[in-house]
């Protein structure tokens, strides 16, 4: 009889457990080792203590967090964000994937996409660098029309009103590229012959988007959509750093939980209330995914995640 | 995309005006789409092209004022610190990808064999860091404190080395290759290596190419970790180093917008933009010829694996 337990599975498979090895090592110490990390929300940390050595602190982190008003801001700003982005970059990028499907000149169709693609490529700090060059006070390219129409330049950087429109912009700039390309496949995968059978049968292109397109696209859209949900209140720190910076006068409009995280522990360091926000981050995810997932596993189970 | 892939304009059927009038939008919308995406890298082109003088006193242009090679000129006359990065860069993409290919390689292949017992829980062991992690805090505490990475070039090697959604990528490119092939070889006498090395790796080419073109950006465009970690200047990648001139020219021209005053030496306007136009012209002009294999990547890792 064929005998399962670990060691004769060990035996038999010898080489594909050495194989599994390195990559296995490697996310146990890099990603599931500093998950003990975690305890230092409730700890008060001390460098020469070290993470265990530090004594407890109970949850005064935590009320330290959002008593200051800091938790409810960051976590505001991050949800909001995500929010405006999951929007905008995705009905962006159904509507540019199905007006390039439906483009027939095969050059035009082409070069359109890879441009539109173009910007997945680029780093954030070179984002930055566009941005700065764009909006600031002496030199950006938009005071240079204010100034040449006769307007007094705009100071952007002490506006923080206006931050939220630029972010979303520059992150819709970014990414509808790489999600287009994710609903073309999705609209291509549809048979050709159906398309060209309706429009044979009279359908008109607005039919056939409604009536073929549409459902064709949903699964994916239902994916991404589920995926960004489950970042809800993860803030793309290297968008908002490289856009933002270290801008004081702009954080009531723009601070979301990563970049205030990074500011408390590298800047002024607060390693206590900074592993707070991280905690609370890091499992409000968690538990936010776990239970959209299961909501979505009952109504269609196709739709679900994992 | 594929040729096939292109849905045939049915010839014989006469567009009616709305359809008319919704191509038109439709290359429209697209055209203009394009257009915005090129605007930035217009100005950050002409921009350096463009003498300081002019740029101080004019701004930033979509077309070049007064054309200058003056910032290129500074940047090679005393190349050393640019090359010095440049070659951090490279070796970098090269150790980082070479390494995280051959890791995710193996692993893929040891997940997708269906005799192995445990590919499961292997997959869900990977799958989870996706799901929970120790967050920004605990991690750097952790790698500084007891991985000892501070200013160690493993420090922006390490993280990006494995990633879950490239893992899932390659799963795909090996499924793709039967299973008695693999069963063939065993009858044959081949050792596992034997038939990982000499069997599978030969038939994950296009695999290879989009998972490490994948890596190799991610390499290129990392900035965040040698941020974290790096503390020597001979040791930044181009793109933090790009990053600090950056972060020197934006705090002069905050202090002069809340001063109200014109600054008149600010530093390396157009310095700033031709170190950016180095920095990603590698990427810019290798794209097209590799853009089938990003196109690819993206397609197979937005199907749920």
């Amino acid at each position: 009889m064929k005998k399962d337990g670990f060691v004769e599975e060990f035996k038999r498979n010898k080489a594909l457990f050495a194989m599994a090895a390195p990559a296995f090592i490697l996310v146990l110490v890099m990603s599931y080792l500093p998950m003990a990390g975690l305890v230092l929300a409730f700890k008060n940390y001390r460098y020469d203590l070290g993470v265990f050595g530090s004594p407890w602190n109970g949850l005064g982190n935590f009320r330290y967090l959002f008593q200051s008003g800091t938790g409810w801001l960051i976590t505001r700003n991050t949800v909001l964000y995500n929010l405006l982005n999951l929007i905008t970059s995705q009905i962006l990028a159904v509507v540019i994937a199905i007006f390039i499907t439906e483009i027939h000149r095969k050059y035009f169709k082409k070069v359109t996409q890879t441009v539109i693609l173009l910007p997945y490529f680029i780093s954030w700090v070179v984002v930055g660098v566009f941005v700065f060059s764009i909006f600031n006070y002496e030199t950006g390219l938009i005071n240079n029309f204010v100034k040449a129409a006769g307007g007094e330049p705009i100071n952007f950087y002490g506006m923080p009103a206006a931050w939220p429109f630029i972010i979303c912009a520059f992150n819709a700039w970014k990414w509808t590229g790489y999600n287009s390309v994710i609903y073309i496949a999705a609209i291509t995968g549809v048979d050709g012959e159906i398309n060209e059978a309706a429009a044979i049968d009279g359908a008109t292109i607005f039919q056939r988007i409604r009536y073929i397109t549409m459902p064709s696209i949903r699964p994916t859209m239902v994916t991404m959509i589920l995926l960004q949900i489950g970042r809800i209140l993860r803030g793309d720190f290297e968008m908002f750093y490289q856009i933002v910076g270290n801008n004081g006068q702009l954080f009531n409009a723009t601070d979301v939980i990563d970049t205030y995280v990074f500011r408390s522990l590298l800047v002024n360091p607060d390693i206590g209330m900074t592993a707070a926000a991280t905690f609370y981050q890091s499992v409000l995810c968690f538990i936010i995914i776990m239970v959209v997932n299961a909501i979505v596993k009952k109504i269609d189970e196709d739709y679900a995640l994992f | 995309m594929a040729k096939e892939d292109f849905i045939e304009a049915p010839k014989k059927i006469k567009l009616s005006t709305s359809s008319k009038v919704f191509y038109g939008i439709s290359y429209a919308v697209v055209l203009l789409m394009a257009i915005i995406c090129l605007i930035p890298f217009l100005l950050l082109i002409s921009g350096s092209f463009t003498s300081e003088q002019w740029i101080r006193f004019n701004g930033f242009s979509l077309l070049p004022g007064e054309l200058s090679l003056e910032a290129y000129k500074i940047i090679f006359k005393t190349p050393e610190r640019i090359l010095r990065a440049y070659g951090v860069s490279f070796f970098v993409t090269i150790v980082g990808t070479a390494l995280g290919l051959f890791l995710t390689t193996l692993t893929a292949y040891v997940i997708s064999r269906k005799d192995f017992k445990y590919r499961n829980v292997l997959s869900f062991f990977f799958y989870f860091t996706t799901l929970f992690n120790g967050g920004m805090v605990s991690t750097y505490i952790f790698y500084i404190q007891y991985l000892h990475l501070k200013d160690s070039l493993w420090a922006v090697i390490l993280p990006g080395m494995f990633n879950v959604f490239y893992l899932l990528i390659m799963r795909t490119f090996v499924n793709n290759i039967p299973f008695a092939l693999i069963e063939s070889a065993k009858l044959d006498g081949a050792g596992e290596w034997r038939i990982f090395f000499q069997i599978i790796l030969p038939l994950l080419k296009s695999g290879f190419a989009t998972i490490g073109l994948f890596l190799a950006l991610g390499y290129w465009n990392d900035w965040y970790n040698a941020m974290l970690y790096l503390s020597t200047e001979t040791k930044y990648p181009l793109q933090y180093m790009l990053y600090s001139i950056q972060q020197q020219t934006q705090a002069l021209s905050r202090i002069a917008a809340q001063a109200g005053i014109q600054v008149q030496n600010l530093p390396s306007n157009s310095l700033k933009l031709a170190m950016a136009v180095v920095a990603t012209g590698p990427i810019v002009i290798l794209y097209p010829f590799v853009q089938k294999y990003f196109i690819a990547g993206i397609t197979i890792g937005s199907v749920k694996g």
